[in-house]
């Protein structure tokens, strides 16, 4: 089981918070499949969130594959997210690595990179790159 | 599906001033609904008009379907917590818990038993002896023991030290979820709105300016930042907000579709942010289709 929290400041939708909670959990391995995720009722008690919150992101989850509910029961992983793709992590790290060098080598800071990497996201979220 | 709370051209008259006019809304039931605006917009007149404590002066106001006023049995279904606490400081937490027993017919001792406890309220003490903050967790007991299905607070959180005031949260949360009732909560702290509506109405000189689904409205409104444009236009999409500096432009916008202007960076926007643009600018507004009475064509002129 993990707990949620929220970070109030960061202007991320709450409901997506969650989302990347869960997925973080996922990745790092401290949520495998079979695992319960915390009841609506539960994450409600403990932040004080709307219940609606909680139900999107779990709905968001399971759109995703990624967890199913069992009806009076609750909801349970079905997927991991740790091994299967950590082969292809791997060599987009180090091509990411190879990029970061090159950049610094050209001279772009911290602030340039992060900018170009931004809009780079930005572009193929709308399909323009 | 019948709505919570629906009012149509609702006004609401003190001899010569309007403190709400032409109030059309529909708060679809199990909502969380913030109702928010500045002082003096018409918040808690338009709550004292939901219980039943004020008439109309024009146009009509259903809860769950029929007009509060003078019906006992739509009475019992609202729950109201005052700006002011309304309890008697002579009774104590006990007295005041069988005084609220006596006059509700749906009463629930166990409820209100429970909320004592986790407020860790005692009974003997009297109400006068109590803080600010224990006289609301008392009349939130009182609210909720009478198990309504509308629960209306008006400003509930004004007098509560944050601890006190993310318990009470979390257990009104905690109440929405087990028993699915509908809240109609005004505050002027956005940032607290924010976690728990999902529902938006805000008010501006007493009219409804924005309202609809709390997600509905975030997706549907960005920020744009780009190059200086001036006037300040963005295509089809309606302007809310704009500032400039000599060289940028930025713009709150309502969009129609998406934004394809590379010219522009474009950014979600926040609750808290999109509240103050639109408060800063109360003549835009922005309103679910209209499912009700259309509003006379007229109306904006009446006010200016």
């Amino acid at each position: 089981m993990i707990e949620f929290h929220l970070d109030r400041t960061s202007g991320v939708a709450t409901y997506l918070q969650l989302v990347h909670q869960v997925k973080q959990a996922l990745r790092l391995g401290l949520l495998g499949p079979g695992d319960q995720l915390p009841t609506a009722k539960d994450v409600v008690a403990q932040l004080g969130i709307n219940p609606n919150t909680v139900l999107k992101a779990y709905r968001e989850l399971e759109r995703d594959g990624l967890v199913a509910p069992r009806p009076g029961q609750g909801t349970f992983v079905q997927q991991s997210l740790v091994s299967p793709s950590l082969a292809g992590t791997d060599r987009l790290q180090r091509a990411l690595a190879g990029w970061v060098h090159d950049a610094r080598t050209a001279g772009l800071t911290r602030e340039d990179m992060t900018a170009l990497f931004d809009r780079a996201l930005r572009e193929s979220e709308e399909g323009i790159a | 599906m019948t709505a919570a709370l629906q009012a149509v051209g609702l006004g609401k008259r003190y001899r010569h001033t309007w403190a709400l006019r032409d109030c059309s809304l529909a708060i679809p039931e199990g909502r969380v609904a913030a109702l928010v605006g500045p002082n003096g917009a018409g918040k808690t007149t338009l709550l004292q008009l939901a219980t039943g404590l004020l008439a109309p002066s024009a146009g009509e106001l259903r809860v769950f379907g029929a007009p509060p006023a003078n019906r006992a049995e739509v009475l019992a279904k609202v729950g109201f917590l005052a700006q002011d606490k309304p309890l008697y400081h002579s009774f104590t937490v006990a007295e005041m818990l069988r005084y609220g027993a006596r006059l509700n017919p749906r009463w629930d001792q166990a409820v209100a038993d429970r909320w004592l406890e986790r407020f860790d309220l005692p009974p003997d003490r009297r109400v006068g002896q109590l803080s600010g903050g224990q006289r609301t967790q008392l009349a939130v007991a009182l609210a909720l023991a009478k198990r309504p299905r509308l629960l209306l607070l008006d400003e509930p959180m004004a007098d509560l030290d944050p601890l006190v005031r993310h318990d009470l949260t979390r257990l009104l949360m905690e109440t929405v979820a087990a028993e699915g009732l509908t809240v109609v909560v005004s505050s002027h702290v956005l940032a607290e709105l924010a976690t728990i509506c999902d529902y938006l109405v805000l008010l501006a000189v007493g009219r409804v300016q924005l309202a609809g689904d709390t997600e509905a409205l975030l997706a549907g409104h960005k920020l744009l930042v780009g190059p200086r444009r001036d006037p300040p236009r963005a295509g089809p999409h309606q302007v809310v907000a704009a500032s400039h500096t000599d060289r940028q432009t930025t713009l709150l916008v309502r969009v129609a579709g998406t934004v394809h202007d590379p010219a522009w960076a474009v950014h979600d926007v926040g609750l808290e942010q999109l509240v103050l643009a639109y408060m800063r600018h109360p003549q835009t507004t922005a309103l679910p289709r209209p499912a009700l009475a259309a509003v006379p064509p007229d109306a904006t002129e009446v006010l200016r």
